[in-house]
């Protein structure tokens, strides 16, 4: 395993003090499952925290055992010579509340009923998620981050913690993201969710004592997810007309190779990720609206920011495309804040910040490597 | 580095004033001048290559096309404006004229001189010119509106800016005379 961080093992953290969330529920304790990867220097300032996105977790980087036969999932980006080099920073890997790996969710016991929360498990916030990602932090000795690097929804969280804690955090990176998501974006969450809710073993949302899962519900909102995640092209040049078995089949059966794709997509996750998690992932992203929230404009709001930012977008990416990016961008130069931007050419939408290029790696890296 | 273009805008920047910088590159004059002058700038720059390169330096870039204009700014947001050899390659100069005055104060713009003497003999021998400052072949060349020091001085007069300075040069050095003959390189200065 050549420049990777290796075997590693994912930690807990028990918080045993309370949290007050934005739909106004208290947690009175939590507890947060994540993984760190590099050293903790003596001046405790090489840390970078990456938050997830929907479907992610805290294991970013390395197996835990040999046999594994995926890594973490941004393995490519995270490792000792890679563009967030280990070698050189503490990277610290985060399961957010309400999330699928461990962290406090909808599968943990709530300890005032001592039964699981199952739909009872509050709706958690960006916000949310910033402020429990801060008790970490702080437990794990750091003074201040050198830098938080998000994709997608994990770039909203790097920008709500430039904002709640401005004096925490030195560089942000915020890639393939958004302000806040469109009508259009809202809409695709909409149709997951129904997808979920309507699934007759979703059973609103208890369905742990059941041998049954909602997976039908669960798999129509990742086969959509998927579309939504690549471009045309992508689509065209993998799959494009091809047939499984290249003829007809006349019913409806597997026929083409997208539809299996799609299906072999929905099926994994379907296994492995909880119902009431994609619900609030998805509801995590609608409800992050810095406006709205703080009933000010963009420019004004991002005042308090003192955090260097790096905003990179992708061309092809539909779902999060380079004009969001740069409503980040603008907000920040109204405010004078160091800002850089790239927008990168790639064909794949907006998975691209997911996939390993040279450029793009390379930026990363150039920046987080900049003489100080 | 010892370029005398970057001097001598160096020379018309005012301290910790704020800069924009159009057609950047990988931002060697943003950094000049936040070495030198403790400018607070910003770069903007459409080639990846550039942007990767100039991440390594401490500077801030941004990568859009000129061509779009310069709608992330806001009007009067920056001290100087500079276009630094970069006009000949726009498709839409006056646009861009109007965006530098509506964003900036001051304005700086550097362009290759096509009254050169050495680019008139090349054009007299019927071949289009080649040279340090135009290296490329007609056919490949992004360099699709040339123009002389008199050609813009026209553009300046049409665009109701005014011409608060002019430095000329050639291989590096100052051109005092026959300038729109014996330089390869113009700077203006303008003002509103």
């Amino acid at each position: 395993m050549i420049n990777s961080v290796g075997i590693v093992k994912a930690k807990k953290f028990n918080c045993n003090e309370k949290l007050v969330l934005s739909c106004g529920d208290v947690l009175s304790s939590f507890t947060l499952i994540y993984e760190t990867y590099g050293s903790l220097n003596a001046k405790k300032n090489n840390a970078i925290l990456i938050p997830h996105a929907l479907s992610g977790n805290h294991h970013v980087a390395g197996k835990y055992k040999k046999e594994d036969k995926h890594s973490g999932w941004w393995d490519n980006m995270v490792g000792p010579n890679k563009p967030i080099d280990t070698n050189k920073f503490y990277v610290i890997g985060v399961n957010n509340l309400g999330g699928n790996d461990g962290s406090t969710s909808s599968k943990s016991i709530n300890p005032k009923t001592k039964k699981v929360w199952g739909s009872s498990f509050p709706i958690v916030t960006v916000k949310d998620w910033v402020a429990s990602q801060k008790k970490l932090t702080e437990h794990l000795g750091i003074d201040k981050l050198f830098a938080i690097v998000g994709g997608s929804l994990g770039g909203m969280q790097a920008i709500q913690w430039s904002l709640d804690f401005p004096d925490y955090v030195n560089k942000v990176i915020c890639i393939a993201s958004a302000p806040n998501l469109t009508a259009q974006n809202i809409a695709f969450n909409e149709v997951a969710r129904q997808a979920i809710l309507k699934d007759e073993n979703f059973s609103k949302g208890n369905f742990y004592n059941h041998n049954k899962k909602p997976k039908n519900g669960l798999r129509l909102a990742r086969m959509l997810g998927h579309i939504t995640y690549l471009s045309n092209d992508t689509m065209d040049k993998k799959f494009g007309r091809k047939l499984v078995n290249n003829k007809f089949n006349y019913d409806f059966s597997t026929n083409y190779e997208i539809e299996s794709y799609l299906n072999y997509q929905g099926d994994k996750f379907a296994e492995s990720f909880d119902a009431n998690t994609y619900l609030r992932m998805t509801k995590a992203l609608d409800y992050f609206d810095l406006e709205k929230n703080y009933k000010k404009k963009l420019s004004s709001l991002f005042k308090k920011i003192k955090a260097d930012y790096l905003v990179v977008s992708f061309s092809s990416d539909w779902r999060f495309p380079p004009s969001r990016s740069k409503e980040i961008v603008k907000a920040l130069l109204d405010n004078n804040i160091n800002v850089s931007y790239a927008e990168i050419e790639a064909e794949t939408g907006h998975d691209a910040f997911l996939l390993a290029s040279n450029h793009y790696h390379n930026l990363i890296s150039n920046y987080l490597n900049q003489k100080i | 580095m010892n370029r005398l273009d970057f001097i001598k805008i160096s020379e018309w920047i005012k301290p910790e004033s704020k800069i924009l910088d159009l057609g950047c590159a990988d931002g060697a004059l943003i950094k000049f001048l936040k070495e030198n002058k403790k400018t607070n700038g910003y770069g903007v720059e459409i080639d990846s290559r550039n942007i990767e390169h100039g991440m390594k330096n401490k500077i801030n870039i941004l990568q859009m096309n000129l061509e779009d204009g310069l709608s992330v700014f806001d009007d009067q947001f920056f001290d100087t404006v500079i276009l630094s050899q970069t006009l000949q390659a726009m498709v839409n100069i006056e646009k861009i004229m109007d965006e530098m005055k509506r964003v900036g104060k001051n304005i700086i713009v550097s362009f290759p001189n096509f009254g050169y003497w050495r680019n008139r003999v090349q054009v007299l021998g019927g071949k289009m010119p080649k040279s340090r400052e135009l290296p490329h072949e007609w056919y490949n060349t992004p360099n699709i509106h040339l123009c002389t020091i008199d050609d813009f001085e026209d553009l300046c007069h049409k665009k109701n800016v005014k011409i608060i300075d002019q430095l000329f040069l050639t291989n590096n050095k100052p051109i005092k005379f026959f300038t729109n003959f014996r330089s390869s390189i113009a700077i203006f200065r303008l003002t509103k």
